[in-house]
């Protein structure tokens, strides 16, 4: 494989019923450094029907070029019809590395890909950067540095043989570029070849799931609840308090496994990355797990009875105490603070 | 002999620790509470082949044996008492002496509805002038030709109220003494038998302990456990197999206690150090701890000559008593290291002191253990 | 029904503590664990053998030692087990992983597979699509239920960010399944009885469809770099006050900070 044949950094630029990801503005806010870096440019691949005009939006926030493939076959996201687009056009342009988001579809979409470009891909990136060699100096080297063991781990990865480079990244980790107004880009339309026979999955329908409505990772205040808040009793405490304060509920895994909260409100490692302004996690021993989730956050009030909890470790402010009777106590003060 | 777990040991002991932990342990301080007998684990018991643990394959159990009987017995226990006592009764008073003592035909008709859980077993000897003292028997029965004539009455059964078969003890001819004693499987529904009083206990609050009533009760002529005036033989030999189940549960509340009381002085902090880092408090850790370990190797090894056919009277006597006195120590410093809040019911100690002390009292008291022990002994 | 059950045998990542002075990950003593998500899928497989009737096999790729899962999955009520064990697969990444994987069940008859999402100790839900992608299969993933039509078809329910999406599956798939849909059945003591005395099938390398040079660390184009500790953060204050102090104490600091 000629290594060097491979150029530019490119973006899968997610969209769902036409509206474009915040996380495909993030991915090229961080391939625009990394485009840089290499002296390459920055490509977007935007897939969907009827979503052309939506291009330019993706030059405004760092793309140099954007790659539209539109059709009726991709109104919807499917692995194998979204495969074969990005495999035409992969193959077709030889990309040196590609970054996807880390969200359902970048998730089951990106393996597909590597598989049949046989070629690597490091999930749930938390830090993507272009380095020196270390023995070869002058040569640059992409490095992909992820979580692994539940969190308590960082692993950089590296992908020496094969091309292109690909990795998938977390909504929220990655910091998006200012917009750019009037910003000039190409925009190029690409036809895609359909291998119908191979479309197995059809979408019968689909169905808003209430509480996956809710995104906590886009709140600027949650107030989180763990083990200790026991049950759905106790989630209405700290729903007074994040009315309150105008943010939202969110979740340890102890509570979503036990039934008391949707999936959706999962902070960690296998729920979601936050980081709000204020996060308030009450009655949370604070796993590793849940702590990779939510310790970029701006300001942590932790509130727990067992003064050793580890979530105390990651609090700028820790309370030992009760939650039950301190979240309504707060709610209360707080409301009497607003009314002033 | 070798104490080591087998593999299919440590799969079992795999499986009964995710559910003591998942299914039993979040409802242990509600059936104290609440006095509940807890029907809804009996049933996930069941479906999981826990009620017929030790009962062959062609009786509908699990074909199992004895060592894996009493690790569910501890590992329930170590999490909540009650449940660890239902199935110790089941088995032990129960599905054990119809195994040992009953026809082939009462083996077929009780044994696959115990062993799956479908019909729970209780077991009636102690009554209000017969306790320690088990040869004062004065429920009666009598034979009326084609069937028996119970009257009588039995206290503190555990099971009761939710059993649906019982091994009891009546006296078929009161001149023979102990000789005049024989055993009998009543069905709850039997004409003229009832169930009593509910006892209000200081611990094990869900077992359903309660009174058995037999006014007149009708029991078919088949229905004889074994020979006849063999009973009391019968009710010693099942009392020494259930002694090892009430070790076992002796042996988990002890175990339960030391998991929180470990957790508990090492969180706790007075004078700037945890408790743990005294020395007062390292000290009787380590004599616990080591109890503890004796009373496992003991109740590991009654039920061990148990499953080899050996002798295992003394042993499982041994057995009970350790453990329990051991159950009752833990438990009783387990309080003591948690201080003012061991006393309340934020945690579980205080519980597990007042499960305790039935472990001291019930299938013969320490004193009736010490007799047994002495007795064989001395012969 | 043939079902293929691709299961992990992962450490308790929950167990696993740092060394607050060295910073190492503390293994010694971690339990060895069937993947939390392998086990959803596993009991997703079990219920379609309770409903229609079907043929659970699991296979696992690792050392020896994963014999145990085997053995557990067995006892739950799988009918068949194999172990892919082979010092060629050792330093697999995902990729090659998911191709030896592929190689093995190339040679099964089947008529669904299932995995899990993902595995507790890697968290990168790869090995599922690229299996699916080698053996030209579809693919569901994040399942959170599927049941058989009369037409032989698949209906799948998967659960994304904002949507349950119901999907309908020609023929033989890959299904990925998240644990918190499939609460797994514990092991029946019968099940655990016959557990060792029931066959583990131990294959290797040359008894699957596979090139060997694309197994194991040469097969495998992603390469650790380095690994090292995460960087813990510095603790901030804590207080141990009355309710009331601690009202006023959090008040204070959310104006100091400009929240409220």
């Amino acid at each position: 494989m000629d290594l060097k044949a491979y150029k530019n950094v490119y973006v899968f630029a997610e969209q769902r019923d036409g509206v474009i990801q915040p996380v495909a503005y993030e991915l090229l806010g961080k391939a625009r450094e990394l485009a840089d870096d290499l002296g390459e440019k920055v490509v977007a691949l935007l897939l969907g029907h009827q979503v052309r005009e939506k291009a330019a939006s993706l030059v405004e926030m760092g793309a140099d070029e954007v790659i539209v493939a539109d059709s009726p076959e991709l109104k919807d996201y499917l692995t194998e019809q979204y495969a074969q687009v990005l495999y035409q056009i992969i193959t077709a342009n030889k990309p040196n590395i590609v970054l996807y988001g880390a969200t359902t579809i970048g998730r089951d979409l990106a393996p597909r890909l590597a598989s049949r470009l046989r070629t690597g891909l490091t999930a749930d990136c938390t830090r993507l950067e272009i380095a020196e060699k270390e023995n070869e100096p002058g040569e640059k080297e992409f490095r992909m540095t992820r979580p692994a063991f539940g969190g308590n781990l960082m692993a950089t990865i590296i992908c020496p043989n094969n091309r292109p480079q690909m990795s998938t990244v977390r909504p929220g980790v990655m910091q998006k570029r200012e917009k750019e107004t009037g910003r000039k880009g190409t925009v190029t339309d690409f036809q895609p070849q359909f291998d119908r026979s191979k479309f197995k999955v059809k979408l019968i329908g689909k169905v808003k799931n209430n509480a996956a409505n809710a995104d906590i990772t886009a709140a600027k205040v949650l107030v989180s609840g763990g083990r200790g808040v026991h049950d759905k009793a106790g989630f209405d405490k700290l729903q007074g308090l994040a009315d309150c304060l105008g943010g939202m509920v969110a979740s340890s895994r102890a509570m979503v496994d036990a039934g008391v909260m949707d999936h959706a409100y999962q902070v960690g490692q296998t729920g979601k990355t936050v980081r709000p302004d204020l996060y308030v996690a009450c009655g949370i021993s604070g796993a590793i797990q849940h702590l990779a989730g939510m310790e970029e956050s701006g300001y942590i009030v932790a509130i727990n009875k067992d003064k050793f909890a580890p979530i105390f470790s990651v609090a700028d402010l820790g309370i030992v105490g009760d939650l039950h009777k301190i979240v309504p106590m707060l709610t209360e003060r707080l409301k009497k603070e607003m009314a002033e | 002999m070798d104490f080591s777990y087998s593999k299919t040991e440590e799969l079992f002991l795999q499986m009964i620790r995710s559910f003591a932990e998942n299914e039993v342990k979040p409802l242990a301080a509600e059936v104290d509470e609440q006095e509940r007998f807890p029907m809804e684990t009996v049933k996930k018991m069941a479906k999981l082949g826990l009620m017929g643990i030790p009962v062959p394959k062609e009786y509908g159990g699990a074909g199992g044996n004895n060592q894996m009987y009493i690790m569910a017995v501890e590992e329930l226990s170590r999490v909540c008492a009650t449940t660890g006592v239902i199935l110790s009764a089941h088995t032990s008073l129960c599905m054990a002496p119809i195994m040992e003592n009953g026809t082939e035909e009462q083996k077929q008709k009780y044994l696959p509805k115990l062993a799956s859980g479908e019909w729970i077993g209780a077991f009636g000897l102690t009554e209000p002038n017969a306790g320690t003292d088990a040869a004062m028997q004065q429920t009666m029965a009598v034979d009326a030709g084609d069937h028996w004539i119970l009257n009588g009455s039995k206290i503190f059964i555990t099971n009761a109220a939710y059993a649906d078969v019982f091994i009891v003890m009546a006296m078929t001819d009161k001149s023979k003494g102990v000789k005049g004693i024989s055993a009998f499987i009543v069905e709850k529904g039997f004409p003229g038998f009832s169930i009593g009083k509910k006892e209000a206990k200081m611990g094990i609050r869900g077992s359903a302990t309660c009174e058995l009533i037999f006014e007149n009760c009708i029991v078919p002529k088949e229905n004889l456990l074994g020979v006849m005036g063999k009973g009391f033989n019968i009710a010693m030999k099942t009392l020494d197999g259930g002694r090892i189940g009430i070790a076992s549960q002796a042996l988990g509340i002890a175990q339960g206690a030391m998991d929180e009381t470990v957790k508990y002085t090492k969180e706790r902090k007075q004078f700037g150090h945890s408790i743990a880092s005294f020395q007062n408090t390292q000290f009787q850790l380590a004599d616990l701890e080591t109890k503890i370990n004796a009373a496992r190797f003991l109740v590991r090894n009654a039920a061990w000559k148990k499953d080899n056919q050996l002798p295992y009277t003394k042993d499982a006597a041994m057995a009970k008593l350790f453990a329990a006195e051991t159950a009752m120590e833990m438990t009783t410093k387990a309080v003591q290291f948690h201080g003012g809040y061991g006393y309340t019911r934020e945690y579980p100690v205080e519980r597990m002191m007042r499960d305790a002390k039935i472990t001291e009292i019930y299938e013969g008291t320490s004193e009736v253990q010490r007799m047994v022990i002495a007795g064989h002994l001395l012969k | 029904m043939n079902i293929i059950v691709c299961i992990k045998q992962v450490p308790d990542t929950t167990e696993i503590k740092i060394d607050p002075v060295k910073g190492t990950l503390i293994r010694e003593g971690v339990p060895s664990i069937m993947n939390p998500d392998d086990k959803g899928g596993l009991e997703l497989a079990l219920r379609m053998k309770d409903m229609y009737g079907a043929n659970v096999t699991v296979i696992t790729m690792g050392p020896p030692q994963a014999d145990l899962i085997l053995r557990e999955a067995l006892a739950m009520g799988a009918d068949r087990a194999i172990l892919l064990t082979d010092r060629k697969f050792a330093g697999a990444d995902t990729l090659a992983t998911s191709y030896a994987l592929a190689g093995a069940i190339k040679t099964m008859d089947y008529d669904l597979i299932i995995a899990g999402r993902q595995a507790i100790d890697g968290d990168t839900a790869q090995v599922g699509p690229e299996m699916a992608e080698h053996l030209g299969l579809p693919q569901v993933s994040y399942v959170v239920d599927a049941q058989l039509t009369d037409h032989h078809s698949l209906m799948v329910k998967k659960e994304d960010e904002e949507c349950v999406q119901t999907l309908e599956v020609e023929g033989k798939c890959v299904l990925t399944v998240l644990a918190s849909a499939y609460q797994a059945r514990y092991m029946s003591v019968s099940g655990i009885m016959e557990a060792y005395s029931r066959e583990v099938e131990i294959w290797t390398a040359d008894k699957i469809e596979v090139e060997e040079e694309k197994l194991g660390l040469k097969g495998s184009p992603t390469k650790v770099f380095r690994s090292y500790p995460k960087a813990l953060k510095t603790p901030g204050e804590l207080h141990e006050v009355s309710e009331e102090e601690a009202v006023e104490l959090i008040v204070s600091k959310l104006k100091e900070k400009h929240i409220i």
